[in-house]
């Protein structure tokens, strides 16, 4: 009981979810809002925004900046959601087995999340997506793969204290499988942590993303709120709105979905001091 | 664990860090379509199979992985991190060449994060609840939302193109050849904007650090003691708190290595300050795969030894801590 009412009771939340909601909203409809892509020419480069048909001006080649901004919102999405799921997945059956086996399997995979720690994972995945040619997929696979190692840290330390449990000994005893173990018994229990890392981790995904493809690592095939921001670094003496705008919807997605991440650490973590 | 075999343990530990690093890097070769001999061949503009063998040979691509590895080893232990494809230099060369800007402007921002961390941190401290502690928290949730880059880009449109306070480009005035201490000025005031955007996003996750060891240290015994013996309660504060309270900034210096390093790739990059980052952007503009894996090596190697040092500095600092 409660979890609804405790993780609605805070404002920030409510406005992150405001916030959250909205955006998906205009990502999904991108297509029914605007009746041209993003790449359609539409008139003057650098019109300022209110100029006519164009609420949010133009850019320097003269295409619509709202809808690039409704569209990014979908790279922006899919880009954190999916990497943060593959991140999650590899990270939870890693820390999973570590957690639950101890031994070397544990060393190993401490060994190698400290290691992610040390290294500059921003210069790694920049290595990654430019050795495997930048597109959408290589972009959420290198994400992903500088990412696990958080996930599996938490997932790690939750198996590791909830394995000596009497409800596992009792699983045990009962003669369930260790996979059974995992993924009925233990899993369900150590989730919570898991999912409030997970949604501070989209979050920090679409900030990576935005850089990537800032320096023209992304997709270029695809217009990203980044990637809006690196394309028009040129004009920004003289069309201020090329560059604050995208940043802006970068920002306020972020914000949104790390206000819900606290909502959600706030909802499930009921004792937890602040 | 006496400190000298902690520190030890810790050499042995930077060494394999480094070692996988290498390893990786040979693997990350080997990600990209077509090797060194067709990359070669493509730049040469023709590629018949005869030269293709004949390449291959050269850069000992026909032999077997491991001995291929062995070679690769040896070569970036004795420095040899290739040439670069564009600039037909030794990638160290190049890297070298730029790594003193770099290290400038990090170490600048680090210095930055963490005077104006604690000092928000500690003024957050003296009164949980107050209008500082949730500026404070507004303050990095803001920062910690915003791309660090386009930060930078907000600073140079505010300080450069609005109000013409500072220089928005480089690492000095281009043609003004200063020498010595107007020199020295003209790079301090350059540095301000990359320099600040760079440690404002740590500055708040310091100030938070702060935060919370000022409130917990505060509530032990010996400051307990520390109060009953009649001290002044900013001695106490400065003398038995904070100290205290310092100890764990250092080993945080040491994670947040990494993220800085990465942070600095961007804000060089909006800044055109001539460092390893806006070499690391030329890399993948001008596909100089040597070049870009080189940087990585090397920033890692670094951020390796910066943290090394701070174990070293953080077992001196808390004589009490587990050395493990």
């Amino acid at each position: 009981m409660g979890f609804m009412r405790r993780f609605l009771s805070r404002p920030t939340t409510l406005f992150g979810l405001a916030v959250f909601l909205l955006i998906v909203a205009i990502a999904l409809g991108a297509p029914l809002l605007f009746s041209r892509g993003p790449f359609t020419i539409v008139g003057m480069p650098l019109l300022p925004p209110g100029a006519p048909g164009l609420p949010a001006g133009s850019d320097v080649l003269g295409r619509d900046m709202a809808v690039g901004l409704a569209y990014g919102a979908r790279i922006s999405l899919l880009v954190g959601i999916a990497s943060t799921a593959c991140a999650a997945g590899i990270g939870v059956l890693l820390g999973a087995v570590a957690g639950y086996y101890g031994g070397w399997v544990d060393d190993l995979l401490m060994r190698m999340t400290e290691f992610f720690q040390i290294i500059p994972s921003f210069v790694l995945l920049m290595v990654l997506v430019a050795f495997l040619q930048p597109s959408l997929e290589t972009t959420v696979i290198g994400i992903a793969l500088v990412t696990w190692p958080q996930v599996a840290r938490v997932a790690r330390g939750e198996f590791l204290s909830l394995r000596g449990r009497e409800f596992v000994q009792a699983a045990r005893t009962l003669g369930m499988r260790d996979s059974r173990i995992i993924f009925t018994q233990i899993l369900p229990n150590a989730l919570p942590p898991i999912i409030v890392v997970g949604s501070m981790m989209v979050g920090s995904a679409i900030l990576t993303e935005s850089a990537l493809s800032f320096l023209g690592l992304g997709d270029p095939n695809l217009l990203s709120w980044g990637s809006m921001i690196g394309g028009s670094r040129s004009a920004m003496w003289v069309a201020w709105w090329t560059t604050v705008l995208p940043g802006l919807a970068i920002m306020l997605t972020v914000l949104a979905l790390n206000f819900i991440g606290d909502g959600l650490n706030d909802a499930l973590n009921p004792r937890g001091k602040r | 664990m006496s400190r000298l075999s902690y520190i030890g343990a810790r050499l042995v530990k930077t060494v394999l860090v480094t070692v996988a690093v290498v390893l990786l890097s040979f693997f990350l070769v080997r990600l990209a379509p077509g090797d060194t001999a067709t990359v070669m061949a493509g730049q040469a503009g023709f590629s018949d199979e005869a030269f293709m063998k004949s390449l291959r040979a050269e850069y000992g691509l026909d032999q077997p992985v491991t001995a291929q590895l062995w070679k690769y080893i040896s070569a970036v232990a004795q420095g040899d991190l290739g040439s670069s494809f564009v600039r037909r230099q030794p990638v160290l060369d190049v890297i070298l060449e730029r790594l003193p800007n770099t290290l400038l402007l990090n170490g600048f921002a680090l210095l930055v994060a963490i005077a104006g961390g604690v000092a928000m941190g500690v003024m957050a401290a003296r009164r949980p609840g107050s209008a500082m502690d949730a500026a404070m928290t507004v303050l990095s949730m803001v920062f910690y939302a915003m791309p660090q880059f386009w930060l930078g880009m907000m600073a140079m449109l505010m300080f450069s193109v609005w109000l013409g306070w500072l220089p928005p480009f480089g690492l000095e005035t281009m043609g003004a050849d200063y020498t010595g201490l107007a020199r020295f000025g003209d790079i301090a005031v350059h540095m301000i904007l990359p320099g600040v955007t760079l440690a404002l996003y740590f500055m708040a996750s310091y100030a938070r650090l702060t935060r919370t060891a000022m409130i917990e240290v505060a509530d032990q015994d010996f400051v307990k003691t520390a109060r009953a013996k009649g001290l002044r309660e900013g001695q106490v504060a400065r003398r038995h708190i904070l100290r205290n309270a310092l100890i764990p900034l250092i080993t945080f210096a040491g994670l947040q290595a990494a993220i800085l390093v990465g942070g600095s790739v961007l804000v060089e990059n909006v800044f055109s300050w001539p460092g390893v980052g806006t070499l690391a952007y030329e890399a993948v503009t001008t596909r100089d795969n040597p070049l870009l894996l080189g940087i990585f090596i090397v920033t890692a190697i670094l951020v390796c030894l910066f943290n090394l040092a701070t174990d070293i500095a953080y077992s001196i600092a808390d004589p009490r801590v587990e050395l493990g």
